[in-house]
């Protein structure tokens, strides 16, 4: 299967807004640029049509924001972004309705003043998928379609529940029929029961209507669930990437390993007692990250070249890649087993 | 059993709110041994963080503790007044919450806020409370510690902040301590680092812990018994591993099989159907029978707490091979 959703070398900063001072200084070849944030930093990926594709990490890694710069809401700092081979944004604004969002929030989402009906409706008047006089019908339509009772069009967000306005966020985003879904944390606000009806929900309505997605999650046995392949970052940079019964099964790069190894599981044995496995020390600023590669002063196989040379994403296989200088190491180990 | 350090019995809390009577908690009971690590879970709105507060008397105006006792160390809490409370709290009982950054004074030092803390319950001079500080900070994995007194709350980072948190919540090492979700708001890798640590902490200084939480995963790694709460009371409660294995509740054993990691990847998880009522209305009998498969019309009848050793379960109907249906 081909690329659907090509990502080329999208690299992210956020720096702060420069005075005049520092402006002319930077002119000037200065050192200005010090405090900017690297989000997201050289990620080459692809999506293939119809696949899902889940993003993990942990706060800060960047997840979000390449998800934005995805879905054409933040321009990139460099790299590109297409869809079927057309760019998703040009001159820094979105340039395409082919690809729509759900976010994470479904109480900031939707406009509070605005009856769910016109929130839904909004979009496809303005881009002409239905008219004024058809709006009511279509809009009902798509509310039947995620779940939800179609004479609610006329209701205000107050009057739902969280799992309830996920569902209005995610006929929002399908009522401009778009090709790519991203999802951001979709249910990470959600309780439990709540989360699976979301979750079968998404996964009924991505197979219904072919579409495809990244789906975002620090949750890692709700990436596991939904996705075809995962990508692993860490501090603004994919470590590993691959399908996803792979790398859960045998993950290769150390973070990802350590990473699993700190998920609790549902314990079912009384005499067992739960070996946490933790990743020593925490996340570095993204302000001053380490030389080399960003995970070496966590890593329990870091050497020397580690500390110097920024490994990059090399193929292990056909369809598995990852960015270690060790990970034959680890490889072997799990091999080995 | 050895006599429980805290016993709950009947306890309900009610707010008293102009659109009703908003039934928060609602004859909850339970016993706790030292050093014993209780989950309570439950999800948004089932009354475990009501309940949390209830144990400390923290309970603000509208809502007030209706019924009930709870026992600490053979003294009756309820009654107390808020001086007796307060001599006790932090001391005999203490509690730590989701947001480290709410907990803390940012105008403070984490040096200065540790100080309070002792000096709440205790006389000790300058250089010996600096001490104590310090070895705290060093007990719950604070490195170059002295140095890290003198820091304000903003520069540490949310793991650490939980961390001070925790350390002052077990500096007069008390019989209880109530834990509301302390790692939800923080990252896995640094959730994992605390729950080990907790673990230890209980185990050196005998304390008891009530840990509210709404992922069984994680209760389930920590804590030797759980509770399941719903819409207020607990429906189900019993040794953790064999509760989970075998749930008796259709609640609790529907809330277990919602879970991702309990369905193969791909397939549609099983689902509760509906969402939790609300706490003004609840429906007439059992809290759950709405969205419940096995619901009869023996369920708009309130079902009691039935007890079979260890196990206790609060269903007309439960399931496993374990319960059998009272007659």
């Amino acid at each position: 299967m081909s690329a659907f959703v090509e990502i080329t070398d999208v690299t992210r900063v956020f720096g702060p807004k420069l005075t005049l001072g520092e402006r002319i200084a930077a002119k000037l070849g200065g050192n200005v640029e010090t405090r900017a944030v690297r989000a997201v930093s050289d990620v080459t990926l692809s999506v293939r049509k119809g696949e899902t594709l889940g993003l993990v990490g942990e706060s800060g890694c960047g997840k979000s924001t390449l998800g934005r710069a995805i879905a054409g809401i933040l321009p990139p700092t460099s790299g590109t972004v297409t869809i079927d081979g057309a760019p998703v944004m040009t001159d820094g604004t979105k340039a395409t309705t082919r690809v729509q969002t759900v976010f994470q929030d479904p109480f900031a989402s939707l406009d509070p003043r605005m009856k769910v009906g016109h929130t839904v409706a909004e979009g496809p008047i303005a881009h002409g998928l239905t008219t004024k006089a058809t709006a009511r019908r279509y809009v009902a339509d798509w509310f039947e379609r995620v779940g939800l009772d179609p004479t609610w069009v006329e209701r205000y967000p107050h009057q739902f529940s969280g799992g309830q306005r996920q569902r209005i966020a995610i006929a929002r985003a399908l009522a401009m029929q778009p090709d790519v879904l991203i999802c951001d944390e979709p249910v990470a606000s959600l309780d439990v029961s709540i989360q699976a009806q979301i979750i079968n929900l998404f996964l009924e309505l991505t197979r219904d209507l072919a579409l495809t997605s990244v789906f975002i999650s620090h949750d890692l046995s709700v990436i596991q669930h939904v996705s075809d392949r995962v990508a692993v970052m860490y501090l603004g940079r994919i470590v590993e990437l691959g399908p996803v019964s792979e790398v859960f099964g045998n993950p290769v790069h150390p973070y990802t390993e350590a990473l699993f190894g700190s998920v609790p599981k549902l314990v079912l044995d009384a005499d067992e007692l739960v070996q946490f496995e933790t990743i020593e020390g925490e996340v570095p600023s993204p302000l001053a990250p380490p030389t080399g590669c960003y995970f070496h002063p966590r890593c329990p196989y870091a050497t020397e070249s580690c500390k110097k040379v920024h490994p990059v994403m090399e193929p292990i296989h056909d369809n598995r890649s990852v960015a270690c200088h060790h990970y034959d190491a680890i490889l072997g180990k799990t091999l080995g087993d | 059993m050895s006599d429980p350090v805290l016993s709950v019995r009947d306890l309900s809390t009610h707010f008293f709110t102009r659109a009703g009577v908003l039934k928060a908690v609602n004859g909850v009971s339970f016993d706790l041994a030292r050093g014993e690590i209780m989950g309570l879970v439950g999800e948004s709105g089932s009354g475990k963080t009501v309940t949390g507060f209830s144990l400390l008397g923290l309970v603000d105006a509208p809502g007030r503790i209706v019924e009930g006792s709870i026992t600490l160390n053979g003294v009756e809490l309820t009654t107390l007044s808020e001086a007796e409370l307060r001599a006790r709290r932090g001391r005999e009982i203490s509690m730590i919450f989701q947001d480290p950054i709410a907990t803390l004074n940012p105008m403070l030092t984490i040096g200065q806020q540790i100080k309070l803390a002792i000096d709440a319950h205790e006389r000790v001079s300058p250089r010996a409370a600096q001490a104590r500080a310090t070895e705290l900070l060093t007990q719950v994995g604070i490195p170059s510690a002295a140095a890290r007194l003198r820091a304000y709350p903003h520069e540490f980072s949310g793991g650490m902040r939980q961390r001070v948190a925790i350390a002052i919540a077990l500096l007069h090492r008390p019989s209880v301590l109530v834990a509301d979700e302390p790692t939800t708001a923080l990252d896995v890798s640094i959730q994992a680092q605390i729950l080990a640590q907790m673990r230890d902490l209980a185990r050196e200084t005998g304390t008891a812990m009530v840990w509210i939480s709404h992922d069984l995963a994680v209760v389930s790694s920590l804590a030797s018994k759980l509770a399941v709460m719903y819409a207020g009371r607990i429906v189900e409660a019993g040794p953790t591993a064999r509760l989970l294995r075998d749930p008796h509740h259709p609640y609790t054993a529907g809330l277990i099989a919602s879970l991702p990691a309990m369905a193969k990847p791909g397939a549609p998880l099983n689902q509760i159907a509906g969402s939790t009522p609300s706490l003004l209305s609840l429906p007439q009998g059992c809290p759950f029978a709405p969205r419940c498969t096995h619901a009869s019309r023996q369920c708009t009848t309130d079902p009691d707490m039935t007890q079979q050793g260890d196990r206790q379960w609060r269903c007309f109907h439960p399931l496993g091979q374990t319960a059998k249906e009272p007659a």
